[in-house]
């Protein structure tokens, strides 16, 4: 057995803050922060993700080879969420007849 | 609460992995176990959900119940919304039958301290699958709700 995998603790202790940060994010979302609303729910989000991977997924004590093919996966992640995102909250800013 | 499902079944599932690599064949069955009963259970809340939104008419096309100036974004929100957890549960379907599978291999004790690998990787994918709902439900959920 890896002597530096983490306890069951360790594992419900991540479990405890995963919920934790759950029920932040709800009652965020509950308050009107305009368009930081979704930089707080997408922040909160890559928090727990990144918990999830670091602990659960044995992150934290793999090799750099694990840690750049994660990477990798981050750096399409982004990049899929920026175009989708610029199209989803650009709409509107320019009046088009027939369009919504 | 789905998500609290969600992130328990992936909390059984760090520790059967845990069991798997001591080598604890019972423990591993019943957290195994454990893991395939609460995916079951976010499946079962899922359907009821949409269930709740084919009986509002809130699914995209002709027969779609809102109408006015924002039938037309909301059609794409349900659009969104159906498409991404529609593929998320089917992972969750593909992620059950694993489990299904790691559950015979352990019960005939396949796996020991040496040999665990299996549980490992199918313990990555269920993260994975946990992580993508991390995403999706502030996104599909929770934003907009000041829109």
């Amino acid at each position: 057995m890896n002597p530096r995998e983490p306890s069951p603790r360790t594992y419900v202790a991540i479990f405890a803050t995963l919920i934790l940060l759950t029920g932040v994010t709800v009652t965020v979302a509950f308050v009107d922060l305009k368009a930081l609303n979704t930089v707080a729910a997408t922040g909160i989000a890559a928090v727990k993700a990144a918990l999830v991977a670091l602990y659960f997924m044995h992150l934290r004590h793999s090799s750099r080879m694990v840690w750049l093919s994660a990477f990798a996966a981050v750096v399409f992640l982004v990049i899929l969420f920026a175009l989708t995102l610029s199209d989803v909250m650009t709409r509107g800013w320019i009046p088009q007849p027939g369009a919504w | 609460m789905n998500t609290a499902v969600l992130i328990g079944s992936s909390l059984t599932m760090a520790l059967a992995a845990h069991s798997a690599r001591r080598g604890a064949r019972r423990p591993l069955v019943v957290r195994l176990a454990l893991t395939v009963l609460l995916g079951g259970v976010f499946l079962g809340i899922k359907a009821v959900e949409y269930a709740h939104k084919f009986h509002e008419h809130l699914v995209p096309g002709p027969r779609f119940g809102l109408d006015g100036g924002d039938a037309g974004p909301a059609q794409l929100f349900f659009s969104f919304y159906f498409a991404m957890t529609g593929m998320h549960a089917l992972h969750m379907v593909v992620g059950i039958g694993l489990m299904l599978v790691l559950i015979a291999l352990g019960l005939r004790g396949r796996f020991s301290p040496e040999y665990y690998a299996p549980v490992e990787i199918g313990g990555l994918y269920w993260h994975f699958v946990d992580i993508v709902w991390i995403f999706l439900f502030p996104l599909l959920y929770l934003i907009g709700r000041h829109g």
